[in-house]
């Protein structure tokens, strides 16, 4: 039996309101959140990263996991905006956690979901009996260009998950991946704001690779969408999630307790995983999660666990998700939003 | 900072560790080669709480170059659950937040950049809890 030991997330403090971005591009607000279901999102301080992100949402799954960091034997980071183009985040988050120096580490990046590779990757290796131990995280200071519809959304956060094969709070019953190339979201190398292609990031990218994946695990596990207590999927926006599900056959029942972007926003390669984490944080034994991520360019990768007796043990040894989001937010006005996301050019 | 002596300094800046002096005792936080209490060379490794409260702070409105557009911040003593006292920056929270005893906890976060090309220097800073 392989799963989660341990799980844990990180909100950034910080929040702006669709209102204020509306109200800097003259934009309708109320059809913004109207449309993207979006009423705010979390943003980095200054001195907050992927590496910062990831050391907080992984101190928090060490807390519920409760094991010595050096028999951690892999630690993998998925993020669309490592801070240093060469040198992986997984170095600093290694030394800041104490796995360091006999483990193996690299950094992921697929865009929105580089997270769930990580955590595709740890599992694996457990399962292979590679390592006892290995730390799959999500992390993101997302990227969205001033006056595009990714402003509204891409936010910061992360969720970091430890597997091994004993003391699981989760078990990993099936795994899929769906991956084509589809250029619907890109970012070349140096350019500071990723291009996307508008509506056809909709149904040819996250609604096809989605639905795909979703439905190949349903095939191999041979569960129907009623068999599972809780979905999360992508969030992008509010919308898309709700919709895709929808169509699969869930209802918003089963995917409100992990449908945290309308408070959240989209963290990118943290934006599943920690609608997962919310979900773990009410989940009772037996319950099965379908998580399924997406990520442009295009993949999905989808997963079906099952909760143990364990969370009940493990649950209140850490932050949960909705506490960090509910705890006294500050909010920014789009100048100091401009200036802690650094749009703004600088002498040097 | 000079690349050498960050690295150096990773374990007390990362993880908190300071070293115990075996003869009396005393905690020493950044570690040092000699206890200044009692001139003793052996000591123990051990990792500091991440817990305490403000004993005094002040504001920084005039900021070196690197942290200029952090003003106005707070640089705090803070004495962590076990005496030992550090001084350290304390975020996430507006200056009229911030009074001596406040609870704090001590985080992981980016204390400066060498640059925009430089390397990037993390360690701990304060936030109220």
């Amino acid at each position: 039996m392989v799963g989660i030991i341990g799980y844990g997330s990180y909100v950034p403090r910080y929040r702006i309101k669709a209102e204020e971005i509306a109200h800097q591009w003259g934009k309708n607000a109320e059809t913004i959140k109207r449309g993207l279901l979006l009423q705010q999102k979390t943003v980095p301080g200054l001195d907050e990263d992927t590496i910062t992100i990831s050391v907080a949402a992984a101190k928090n799954a060490l807390k519920r996991a409760g094991i010595n960091p050096k028999e951690i034997g892999a630690l993998y980071i998925g993020s669309e905006s490592h801070p240093y183009a060469v040198k992986p985040s997984g170095t600093v988050v290694g030394e800041a956690l104490g796995i360091v120096p006999d483990f193996h580490t690299s950094d992921f990046e697929f865009a929105c979901k580089a997270g769930t590779e990580a955590m595709f990757v740890s599992y694996s290796l457990v399962k292979a009996g590679v390592v006892k131990y290995a730390m799959g995280i999500g992390a993101d200071t997302s990227q969205g260009a001033p006056n595009d519809a990714l402003e509204f959304s891409a936010s910061a956060g992360g969720s970091a998950f430890i597997f091994g094969k004993e003391n699981i709070l989760a078990e990993l019953l099936f795994t899929h991946s769906f991956t084509t190339d589809t250029p619907d979201f890109w970012r070349r190398e140096g350019a500071f704001y990723p291009h996307h292609g508008g509506r056809f990031t909709g149904d040819p990218a996250y609604f096809k690779h989605v639905q795909s994946a979703a439905k190949a695990i349903l095939k191999k596990s041979g569960y129907l969408p009623s068999d599972f207590t809780y979905a999360v999927f992508h969030m992008p926006n509010g919308k898309f999630p709700l919709r895709v599900g929808k169509k699969l056959g869930f209802t918003n029942e089963q995917m409100k307790p992990g449908w945290v972007v309308n408070l959240m926003g989209n963290t990118y390669s943290g934006s599943s995983p920690t609608g997962f984490s919310a979900t773990l944080d009410i989940a009772k034994p037996g319950d099965l999660i379908l998580l399924v991520s997406f990520g442009s360019g295009a993949g999905s990768d989808a997963f079906v666990f099952k909760v143990t007796e364990k969370i009940n043990e493990v649950r209140d040894k850490a932050e949960k998700v909705r506490e960090m989001l509910a705890d006294n937010p500050i909010y920014l006005d789009y100048g100091q939003y401009a200036k802690f996301r650094e749009k703004i050019i600088m002498n040097e | 900072m000079p690349s050498p002596r960050y690295h150096r300094e990773i374990p007390q800046r990362y993880r908190l560790e300071a070293e115990k002096c075996k003869k009396c005792g005393k905690i020493l936080f950044p570690p040092r080669l000699i206890c200044p209490e009692c001139g003793s060379k052996n000591f123990e490794k051990v990792i500091l709480p991440e817990n305490g409260k403000i004993i005094t702070f002040t504001i920084i409105r005039v900021a070196p170059q690197q942290f200029e557009a952090e003003v106005p911040y707070a640089i705090a003593i803070v004495e962590l659950e076990n005496g030992v006292k550090i001084t350290t920056q304390v975020v996430d929270c507006k200056p009229e937040d911030l009074e001596i005893g406040n609870s704090v906890k001590l985080v992981f976060r980016k204390i400066q950049e060498e640059g925009k090309t430089g390397i990037i220097c993390y360690g701990y800073k304060a936030v109220l809890v």
